[in-house]
């Protein structure tokens, strides 16, 4: 008796006894933006309204200002240890950031149960997909571990003006394939029950995006 | 498993929940009688297939993206085989631990030893097309392991004992919001006794349910949307975050993947995130998307298999026609657009695939001799709905065709009359042998319709035609004939004007002389518009 791979993969020889040949496949789809960067920020801004994302526009100098407002009565929040600290509000008396260290096998990364615990997570991004509204995140050092803006409740994320493209086909090109990713379009929802459109199920239920120029 | 000669070559069709238990017509007759599933399933197809238009057509490169993603699957399914050995390669190669496996049962074996090899009695699962054709969730319970179903309509369909998903997006469509809190308070422990029937506190309820265990259980089921042959990369698409929790926070994520389901590179993602999300729930995008390529330390789980399922596929691999049918990604769009699937409802199909794409990908998963198979390709009006919606063009009318052919071969083969005169495939083929000679030939047309007056004895007083004899009896049941007319169309041509020259074989037009002695015609015909018209003149 030969093995299940084996097996399979001669199933499959059997079952292609025709050779098809189909033709290489044509690429005429749109991939390369022919808009300008401020159209491409409006129509970011539109798609995401549109998925009940709440959208900000800030500069360095207001950014911090921003996400202490946004924060509003949260006492603890988790930020990715490379997220940049100028962007941060000052901790005070009711209120301070937790650092996670980025890796659940090393010292100084939240537990899960202590992540369900904090109000809120606030990262950066790699890049944005204006035509569907798509932020993604690619596990690099100001976005952090999966587990930081899944369990929360509330996810503050910074987009910087220069991660904005058009496209699909532009936003894939410059993710990193061999680090995990994570594609957000606003926040989590469902329509299973009659089809009525209900934002926020396990995800976080709170989507605050930062536009920062 | 059943092996089949039906000509080159010898296939291996699949077991599980790929079957029609009993004929779709009488079975779609019962179901029509459920209205609160007629209605349901009228305002969803209704609702999402308008959706889908809207997103669809703001894209100006949609129908390239169609294109693209047919001609990349028909590239997957040409080289299937050595797409499968390079995903093992860099899966491996990535820490993960590839599993193969003939057919459901097989799979559904390699699950429960992976699970019991954790020591736990309780897994988490995301929403899987592939492990409900296993018939995963009973198998494991058999072995006394739960398997908690964790996207809302899946859970709506687990805790409603005995219930069907009737839809592939949204299976818990059959159930409205009062039955579903109805269910929630009842199964759910500890849940407010005075849940109401808005959807955001039945959501609510689900959350406070799942929450305590995405935290705790260590095992996790999947299925996958595509799998990356050149990296090794896995990619769900999901809207709750359910899928998230299931991907991110166990220890051992164990996914079910189809052989079909690969893409060659990570560019083909572009074209597949962009056509499944609009195809399927008519969004831009859906709100989360995973990838991940191996184990990552320190992030998400470090115990990755993955199991490759076999179950009919190569049998659909071997069909020239039928073999489109693996191209399909899952999106139901066929479903929201069909007639047939809006009236009858998922259950009617009897599969885990219902709809359009059910009625050929079952019949040739579990083979069309098998259980009531061969009364799926017939559960169409053939009316092309659900080819213009697929995203990758599989063309699902010309498999109906092609399978119904099949399956009247496998009728004649294995029937009850075995083609003896009583057949009624003999009769039909009598029929058609009949109409063949009689369509083909002038003077028996002629013939036949100067018996046409002669009908009027039949359709007596009332002028129609209530009952047939026979094969042909069966269209009489549901139907009247209208009286035949009196004279045919043949006769009304001939006596308003006159007999055509008569034709003899084999003649042709000339077409060169023809064209010769029309030619100062049209010179003339040019003259007259540019004198009519200066501007014609100028622009020359």
């Amino acid at each position: 008796m030969t093995d299940a791979k084996s097996e399979i993969l001669g199933r499959i020889r059997a079952s292609l006894w025709d050779s098809p040949q189909p033709a290489e496949p044509v690429r005429t789809y749109r991939r390369v933006s022919d808009k300008g960067q401020e159209e491409i920020i409006e129509i970011l801004v539109d798609r995401l309204i549109d998925y009940k994302a709440n959208v900000y526009h800030e500069t360095a100098e207001t950014i911090a200002g921003r996400i202490d407002e946004l924060l509003a009565k949260a006492s603890r929040y988790v930020v990715p240890a490379g997220l940049d600290a100028a962007w941060l509000p000052e901790d005070t008396a009711s209120r301070s950031a937790v650092t996670d260290s980025g890796n659940a096998d090393k010292p100084g990364a939240l537990s899960v149960r202590e992540l369900d615990a904090v109000d809120a997570v606030v990262t950066s991004s790699t890049v944005s997909c204006a035509e569907t509204g798509t932020i993604a995140l690619n596990s690099n050092p100001a976005e952090g571990r999966r587990a930081i803006t899944l369990v929360p409740d509330h996810h503050i994320c910074v987009v910087p003006v220069e991660t904005i493209v058009e496209l699909i086909p532009e936003t894939v090109a410059r993710l990193d394939i061999e680090k995990p990713i994570t594609w957000i379009s606003g926040p989590s929802a469902t329509s299973d029950i009659e089809l009525i459109r209900v934002e926020g199920v396990h995800g976080p239920r709170t989507l605050d995006v930062i536009i920062l120029k | 498993m059943t092996a089949t000669a039906l000509g080159m070559p010898q296939v291996r069709h699949g077991v599980g929940n790929i079957f029609e238990h009993e004929p779709f017509p009488e079975y779609a007759k019962r179901e029509l009688k459920n209205e609160q599933l007629r209605a349901n399933l009228g305002f969803a197809t209704h609702k999402i297939r308008t959706k889908r238009d809207a997103v669809t057509s703001e894209l100006p490169d949609w129908q390239d993206l169609r294109t693209a993603g047919s001609m990349i699957k028909q590239q997957v399914m040409a080289n299937l085989d050595t797409y499968l050995e390079e995903f093992e390669r860099n899966f491996t190669a990535k820490g993960g631990h590839v599993h193969w496996a003939r057919d459901a049962h097989e799979a559904n074996e390699i699950a429960l030893k992976l699970i019991q090899a954790e020591g736990v009695t309780e897994v988490n699962k995301i929403k899987s097309m592939a492990t409900a054709e296993t018939g995963l969730n009973e198998y494991l319970e058999e072995f006394g392991i739960h398997a908690i179903e964790t996207d809302l309509a899946e859970e709506i369909v687990q805790l409603g004992d005995n219930d069907r998903p009737s839809h592939i997006l949204v299976p818990a469509i059959h159930r409205n919001r009062t039955e579903i809190r109805d269910i929630f308070r009842r199964k759910i422990e500890g849940v407010n006794p005075n849940l109401s029937d808005d959807p955001a506190e039945l959501a609510e309820a689900s959350r406070f349910r799942l929450r305590e265990k995405f935290l705790t259980n260590k095992v996790a089921i999947s299925g996958v949307n595509f799998g990356i042959a050149d990296t090794g990369t896995m990619t769900i698409v999901e809207s709750e975050g359910n899928g998230r929790m299931c991907l991110t926070l166990p220890d051992t994520l164990i996914t079910f993947m189809g052989v079909e389901k690969l893409l060659p590179t990570v560019q083909d993602l572009e074209v597949f995130t962009q056509l499944l999300p609009r195809s399927s729930t008519g969004e831009r995008m859906n709100p989360y998307t995973s990838m991940w390529t191996g184990v990552t330390p320190g992030d998400g789980p470090q115990n990755l298999h993955v199991i490759l399922m076999d179950n009919g596929r190569t049998a659909v691999l071997a069909d020239q026609v039928g073999r489109q049918a693996l191209n399909c990604i899952r999106c139901s769009a066929c479903m929201n657009v069909c007639p047939v699937y809006e009236r009858a409802g998922g259950h009617a199909y009897g599969s885990t695939y219902p709809g359009p794409i059910g009625a050929i990908l079952s019949p040739q998963l579990g083979g069309i001799e098998n259980e009531h198979n061969a009364t799926l390709p017939f559960a169409s009006s053939l009316c092309g709905a659900c080819y213009d919606a697929c995203p990758v063009k599989i063309n699902i009318p010309d498999v109906l065709v092609h399978l119904r052919g099949k399956a009247v071969d496998a009728e004649k083969a294995q029937g009850e009359f075995a083609g003896g005169k009583k057949d009624p495939h003999y009769q039909m083929d009598a029929i058609m042998f009949g109409a063949k000679k009689l369509f083909s030939s002038g003077k028996l047309m002629g013939l036949a319709t100067k018996g046409l007056p002669v009908s009027k004895l039949v359709t007596g007083k009332k002028h129609k035609i209530s009952k047939l004899p026979g094969l042909v009896g069966g269209w009489t049941d549901y139907r009247d004939i209208p009286e035949p007319p009196s004279t045919s169309f043949r006769n009304q041509w001939k006596k308003e004007r006159g007999a055509a020259p008569k034709r003899v074989g084999g003649s042709r037009v000339d077409v060169a002389a023809l064209m010769e002695a029309n030619k100062t015609k049209v010179a003339e015909a040019h003259a007259k518009a540019e004198a009519a018209n200066p501007i014609i003149k100028e622009a020359q």
